[in-house]
């Protein structure tokens, strides 16, 4: 807290400019930023968010390491093509809420992707500084200057086009829809977001916890495109109170975007998986962080999590999992994966934290069964140990099981974090619609058009669980056909 | 009248409560078997509920809800005029309906409201519909006159002989089979108890029989897998492949085990519950912040 406060006094003092900038020859010799944060025997016990932020000083000096160079090579690093040199630019210069809006000419959820993306694969890895050094930190940037924008009461609506008197609707309030709600909202259409759960942003509130990106961000997020003229109707089920057929045909739409995500939680198929404490990810993190219950019974939706949780899968998703259930009390949190550390999709950012947590790993492990109590609550999980074959289909080597190799670990709580497979709701109930042998929708990849006149999808319900970003990048593509499609509608 | 309004209030009989909401568009949309989810207010937790009437004309929806926890508590202790948060729906698959000839509908205790609309749904498409209810006492024995008009004959059961016939559903159906009823389709709606027993007396007869089954839930839409039954030795979510299943597949004894899974801690949100209303703090402030 003390940290915190710090940092909020101090953004009031800073004035543009104030700082000095160093010259040239000498950015080579600024060490790139550590990111203050949350100790981890201090956070393990609490939902805040674990880093801090930069402060004005940290962010202009950070700033001042990027070498504007000529190739730019970050830009196209970037799914949603953010003018990274130039945000980056008018930070050096104090100037953040200028920075803010330069960020938010191509990428309306800054606060969102300067927390959630995976930067060290995108923007940061192509930097030239990292050749020789360490990169630009350019996402502890981003979200900085989001944030300054945010806590300084800044937040102004963009420059809104003229009213085409075109209406778009948006089918789910994820990274996917809300970027390209807020892109076609500032091209002058009308822009109606339809939200199956109670509370708008997707994965962003359901699946990624406080303590990575708090739900207050999501929301100002979500009030931004507001202020844009966007509406969200939440806890309307596209595909069931309303068909997409319904939506262009009577309610006068010029097009629809799908952006339903990930849908249904993929099981392991084996014995004693629906034992009393086996969850998906899905729904452990649903429990936790839409129906909020770490804090029970104040919120009355409750959630069983144990002493001794096993997380089953190596993704960011799992990371959440277990990094939540050690907040709520547990003595052991293992992750379970069946490959090893190499393989592990998860961000590095994230597995590190949740090393420091206290995460214990437990690489070429695969569970073949879960034993049940005299009350049907999972009590062990029967695993066998695996060794690394040669590489599969996914390039990654396959994990091939070592024969007799069983022993059992004890557990009281098993979350499940093995992908999610596409949600049928949509395609179920529109005709014409094609989806793929995985129930994903197909789209061209230059306009993220289906194969229906129209609608276009993007984000996991075309490519299956992908990351926040790439859904934005989606977003953007898509919105960018629909104003084509709708302008040049008669 | 404003969308999710609370036409109307009748408590049926101690703990069970019958509410109209108002919500057009999906009254018109629902069709027999479907449910939704209801939130009370801004902090309350989702809770799937039946669909007990569909007032096409007067786009009100009709659900019975009984207080056997916190949440519930919380819903029944709402007066006419007031709003729900939200009524999210209509949600699952509907209801197999089509020509089968003879049908019998069975609803026990709070199984009993949806049962008539898909009994309606099954007349419509020109059934012989028999309906069963059956509830512990007279007293519990609710929507008597609803589904009377909804089906072609009506026999009411109750456990202690206070009303109708002294006995179970099973012995109703037992009772229809032994008079020579020649039935195509059972349709059960009840505890899991009931619809295993009913499913159980069918298969001796080779009887087709489907069941809606109440799992835990939280989205409703697919997303979080926690309504997950097995039926002929697979998973399936009530939500999305559901909730009406084959009778004769379903694994009831999972099914209970999985239904008691917060026991304790509805216990302690109830208990929690009754004592605010008890020190004045029942009613929780409404968030005006909408999203």
């Amino acid at each position: 807290m003390a940290i915190e406060q710090k940092k909020k006094d101090e953004i009031q003092y800073v004035e543009p400019g104030q700082i000095g900038k160093v010259i040239k020859k000498d950015r080579r010799k600024i060490p790139r930023v550590v990111m203050p944060e949350q100790k981890p025997e201090e956070r393990v016990k609490n939902f805040n968010e674990v880093p801090y932020g930069l402060t004005p000083e940290l962010a202009i000096k950070e700033a001042q390491r990027c070498l504007e160079c000529k190739n730019q090579p970050c830009v196209p690093g970037c799914p949603v093509e953010v003018d990274i040199p130039g945000f980056i630019s008018l930070v050096t210069e104090g100037k953040f809420v200028d920075a803010a809006r330069k960020i938010k000419e191509t990428n309306s959820l800054p606060a969102v992707c300067g927390r959630v993306c995976p930067q060290e694969e995108q923007c940061e890895i192509v930097c030239i500084l990292s050749k020789k050094d360490k990169p630009v930190a350019i996402g502890h940037l981003e979200r900085f200057v989001a944030d300054y924008e945010r806590e300084a009461g800044k937040i102004e609506v963009p420059e809104i086009k003229a009213s085409t008197g075109k209406k778009v609707a948006i089918v789910g309030s994820g990274p996917a829809g809300l970027t390209v709600a807020g892109d076609l909202a500032k091209l002058g259409h009308k822009v109606v977001v339809f939200e199956a759960l109670h509370r708008a942003g997707g994965v962003l509130v359901y699946g990624i916890p406080e303590f990575r990106l708090p739900k207050t961000i999501v929301q100002s997020e979500v009030d931004y495109l507001k202020l844009m003229g966007v509406e969200v109707k939440t806890s309307t089920v596209i595909g069931k109170l309303k068909s997409i057929d319904e939506l262009l045909d009577e309610e006068g739409f010029d097009a629809v975007f799908i952006g339903t995500g990930a849908g249904l939680p993929n099981f392991m198929r084996i014995p004693g998986e629906n034992l009393g404490g086996v969850y998906s990810a899905n729904e452990y993190l649903t429990r936790n962080n839409l129906m909020r219950a770490f804090d029970f019974p104040k919120s009355p939706t409750p959630v069983k999590s144990g002493k001794n949780v096993a997380v089953l899968g190596g993704g960011n998703t799992a990371m959440d999992s277990v990094r939540t259930a050690l907040r709520l009390g547990a003595d052991n949190g293992y992750i379970v994966y069946r490959r090893s550390r190499n393989e592990m999709p998860a961000r590095i950012d994230e597995i590190h934290h949740a090393e420091q947590e206290g995460v214990q790993f437990k690489f070429l492990t695969t569970p073949i069964r879960f034993i049940g109590d005299e009350n049907n609550w999972v009590k062990a999980m029967e695993c066998l140990q695996m060794e690394l074959g040669e590489p599969d289909s996914s390039g990654r080597r396959r994990p091939i099981p070592i024969e007799g190799s069983n022993y059992e670990i004890p557990v009281d709580t098993v979350i499940i974090a093995i992908g999610n497979s596409s949600n049928p709701l949509i395609p179920q109930s529109t005709p014409g619609l094609e989806t793929n042998k995985w129930g994903n929708i197909i789209v061209k990849d230059d306009s993220m058009l289906s194969s229906r006149e129209g609608v276009y999808a993007g984000g996991d319900i075309v490519t299956g669980g992908a990351t926040v970003i790439l859904a934005a990048g989606a977003g953007k593509k898509a919105a960018r056909a629909i104003h084509d499609y709708i302008m040049s509608k008669k | 009248m404003e969308l999710n309004e609370i036409a109307y209030k009748e408590e049926l009989c101690p703990k069970i409560t019958m509410f109209k909401i108002y919500t057009p568009e999906l009254v018109r949309k629902a069709k027999a078997g479907q449910f939704v989810i209801l939130r009370a207010y801004d902090h309350s937790e989702r809770i799937p509920m039946s669909i007990g009437h569909l007032d096409r004309e007067e786009g009100l929806l009709t659900i019975v809800v009984m207080e056997v926890g916190m949440s519930t508590a919380e819903i029944v202790r709402m007066e006419a005029g007031e709003k729900f948060m939200d009524v999210v729906g209509p949600l699952g698959l509907p209801t197999h309906i089509k020509k089968y000839g003879t049908c019998v509908v069975i609803g026990g205790g709070v199984g009993i409201p949806p049962i008539n609309p898909i009994a309606r749904a099954l007349k419509e498409e020109g059934n012989k519909v028999y309906g069963i209810i059956g509830a512990r006492s007279r007293e519990l024995v609710i929507l008597e006159d609803l589904v009377k008009e909804a089906v072609d004959e009506l026999i009411v059961t109750t456990d202690d002989g206070s009303y109708g016939m002294k006995g179970f559903v099973t012995d109703a159906l037992q009772k229809l089979i032994d008079d020579g009823v020649k039935i195509e389709f059972v349709m059960a709606i009840g505890p899991v108890i009931m619809m295993k027993n009913v499913a159980k007396l069918t298969e001796k007869y080779d009887i087709e029989t489907w069941v809606s089954l109440n799992p835990i839930m939280v989205d409703g839409t697919g997303m979080c897998g926690g309504c997950r039954v097995t039926v002929g030795g697979e998973t399936k979510f009530a939500c999305v492949d559901g909730p009406d299943f084959d009778g004769h597949k379903v694994n009831y004894d999972e099914l209970m085990q999985r239904q008691g899974l917060y026991v304790d801690q509805e216990k302690i949100a109830y208990d929690d519950y009754l004592h605010r209303c008890k020190i004045g703090l029942r009613k929780p402030k409404k968030e005006t912040k909408s999203q």
